[in-house]
């Protein structure tokens, strides 16, 4: 017991010694476990994928401006993305993956939407959501024209909740 | 029949020395005594008791579900050792390994069969068990940290079906684990994280046929073995299962106790046997499902989670993502890991739902439950749209934090009007709620499963 009277001043210091050490044993065991747990948890992230030239991740080369259409939608499945034409001649390149829960979203030319055939999410041409459970519209690549080619960078997803002009990519007039 | 128990090793043959430094009992042990010592000196056995409470033998106590748990998880991990010595994690392989393993291997379809039913029935009977230890209050002190040990089982059990569920890599695989694991990023601030790392990528690849099958075929039967270890002790800690008794008896203290060598092995023996028969009958006659390879360009139409997830998946079909796959499943997590540490009116301990008032009480609930979730789910889907009266709401709002406010006030209202119109104690309360909770999410289960058809659309299920 801390309080009793019959404890000599030297048996108080020891004990308090004690119980300092085995705080920092404590801590320092502590200390240990969120290293481990650091170590195991840095071990199981996922690693930068390596991107092969001209496939998913790389920068890809859809075609020349004027092999597309307005109006159009082209799938480019090894670059998992849409190349969509709008109607004033700009450009947009959209992920395929539902933002929903993942599903891939396949064209219909007909009725001119994405129809997700998990739970029935649309987008537009635009990738703009139509129709919910879908929370945001279809996520976009970055898009550039260099010698009147159109390329796509998929080595980055953009995420965003609507569609804006801002993200349309315009060839310049020649 | 007086052999010696420890022979001098000088007098007998070598064969018999051999045998006795094996075995130094009789294999068979003919009596009471021997019995007893023979439990007591087995490897395999000395971690039973030597004798347990007679009542607890009833069948109507535990309908045997806690051993026929533990005999499937050892099938899982017979059959689980033998599939991986053919089974090839990567997405080029495994799709076809799987093939060569019901078309070349020798009885390789069989045990595919097995792994795939008693994984399948696993689920169902760790769910019933969870069930009847519920009903026979068998949660009181000392057994609450038991209770809590079982949910931490339970979730092994639900993980290991789920990572297998991911290996055979076809289309149902595929599709069923990108949904199941998309749900994982409507979780408030690590979602993102926690998605990629359980996938180990944005999407699902090879990455996450790696990690899947690490985890299937080496983290959870770990965890699993030591965790049923810390089970068992703690059942052979509080003195064996709960003493069955009907309402009003006492418990009587103690308790006339029997030989566990040969009252509850033989029975154990039993209820292994017909189980083990009935899997292997059913992998006999029906093949576990193989669809096409997997296709990460096209999406089948429906797209369902495997079925022990369907009725979170239906709750997602109406509510927001962050309410069906955060709110409700945190909420229901924490209500179950505190039920049994609630300070109850009565020690129902053994008796089966508790009360007389309690079993009316349950029928109720489970009435209402069957009224109310078909009918909500309807109305839902083909009524309200609450996107156009509540139009000035963020979707989080309206479709996630009213509809959860509201089902919260209702079941809480339900059992406050439940305790007054019966006046009964808080365990016949707590008892009809916890019903309640259990047949919506078995309803929405089954909706899920059969009623969902092309676009997740209601249909009916036999035509
Ligand atoms: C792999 C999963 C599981 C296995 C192998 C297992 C095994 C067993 C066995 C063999 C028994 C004794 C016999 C019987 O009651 O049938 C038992 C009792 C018990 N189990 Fe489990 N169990 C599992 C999961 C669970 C779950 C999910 C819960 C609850 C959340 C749970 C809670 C309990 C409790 C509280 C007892 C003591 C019952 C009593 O004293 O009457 N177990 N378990
Ligand atoms: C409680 C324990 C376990 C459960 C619930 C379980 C569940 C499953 C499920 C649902 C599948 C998918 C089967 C299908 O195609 O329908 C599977 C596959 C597989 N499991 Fe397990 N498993 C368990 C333990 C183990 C163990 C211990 C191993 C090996 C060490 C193992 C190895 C495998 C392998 C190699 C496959 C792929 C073959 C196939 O899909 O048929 N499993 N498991
Ligand atoms: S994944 Fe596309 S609607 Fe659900």
């Amino acid at each position: 017991m801390p309080n009793n009277t019959e404890e000599t001043g030297m048996e108080r210091r020891t004990s308090r010694r004690r119980s300092f050490l085995n705080w920092l044993w404590l801590g320092l065991g502590l200390v240990a476990l969120a290293e481990i747990v650091w170590l195991v948890v840095s071990f199981l992230r996922p690693r930068k994928p390596r991107a092969k030239a001209g496939g998913f991740g790389s920068v890809i080369e859809t075609g020349t401006v004027d092999s597309f259409a307005t109006g159009t939608v082209t799938a480019f499945p090894r670059g998992k993305f849409y190349l969509s034409r709008l109607e004033n001649g700009g450009f947009l390149a959209l992920s395929r993956t539902c933002t929903h829960l993942g599903c891939t979203v396949p064209w219909f030319e007909k009725e001119k939407k994405f129809t997700c055939p998990c739970h029935a999410s649309a987008f537009d041409i635009t990738g703009d959501v139509i129709n919910a459970p879908a929370p945001r519209a279809l996520d976009v690549y970055r898009v550039f024209v260099e010698n009147n080619v159109v390329k796509v960078d998929t080595s980055i997803r953009i995420r965003r909740t609507e569609f804006r002009k801002a993200q349309v990519t315009f060839p310049r007039k020649p | 029949m007086a052999i010696p128990n420890n022979p001098s090793p000088e007098k007998s043959g070598l064969f018999l020395q051999i045998w006795r430094s094996i075995f130094p009992d009789p294999l068979i042990p003919r009596s009471d005594q021997a019995r007893k010592r023979y439990l007591f000196k087995n490897l395999i056995l000395h971690f039973r008791p030597l004798t347990v409470p007679e009542k607890t033998l009833k069948f109507s106590l535990t309908w045997g579900l806690g051993g026929m748990a533990a005999v499937l998880v050892l099938l899982q991990f017979g059959t689980g050792v033998l599939l991986k010595f053919v089974y090839v994690p990567t997405p080029v392989a495994a799709y076809s390994s799987i093939e060569i393993l019901q078309n070349e291997v020798a009885f390789g379809q069989l045990i595919r069969n097995l792994h795939h039913w008693s994984a399948n029935l696993l689920v169902l009977i760790v769910f019933l068990h969870l069930l009847r230890v519920f009903f026979t209050g068998s949660f009181h002190p000392p057994r609450q940290f038991s209770w809590v040990i079982g949910l931490g089982l339970f979730s092994l059990v639900l993980i290991a079906n789920f990572t297998g569920y991911l290996l055979p890599y076809d289309q149902l695989a595929y599709w069923a684990v990108t949904v199941s694991t998309g749900m994982l990023e409507y979780i408030p601030g690590i979602g993102a994280w926690l998605q990629e790392t359980v996938r180990g990528g944005t999407v699902i690849g090879s990455a996450s046929l790696r990690i899947f099958f690490a985890l299937h075929t080496a983290v959870i039967p770990v965890a699993l073995v030591i965790l049923m270890g810390f089970h068992f002790w703690r059942i052979r800690r509080a003195g064996g299962l709960v003493i069955p008794r009907t309402p009003g008896e006492e418990i009587d203290e103690p308790p006339v106790r029997v030989a566990t060598l040969p009252n509850l092995l033989l029975r154990e023996v039993v209820v292994a046997s017909v189980l083990i028969a009935v899997v292997i009958l059913v992998s006999v006659f029906f093949n576990a499902p193989l669809g096409k390879p997997a296709n990460p360009g096209l999406s089948p139409n429906p797209t369902k989670a495997p079925w022990y997830f369907a009725g979170l998946q239906e709750m997602l079909l109406h509510l927001h993502p962050i309410a069906a796959v955060f709110t409700v499943p945190l909420i229901l997590a924490t209500v179950l890991l505190l039920l049994p540490y609630v300070s109850y009116d009565s020690d129902s301990r053994g008796i089966w739902f508790a009360s007389h008032k309690g079993r009316r009480m349950a029928v109720i609930a489970a009435i209402a439950a069957l009224i109310v979730t078909p009918f909500l789910i309807i109305i839902d889907d083909f009524v309200i749209e609450p996107g156009k009266w509540l139009s000035g709401l963020t979707p989080e709002i309206r479709n996630g934090l009213i509809p959860i406010v509201i089902l919260v006030a209702a079941i809480m209202g339900f059992y406050l009007m439940m305790k007054w119109r019966f006046s009964a104690s808080n365990n016949d309360g707590v008892q009809a709620v916890f019903v309640f909770i259990v047949v919506s999410l078995v309803v929405l289960t089954i909706v899920g499963v059969w009623f969902r058809g092309p676009g997740m659309k209601l249909v009916w299920p036999l035509r």
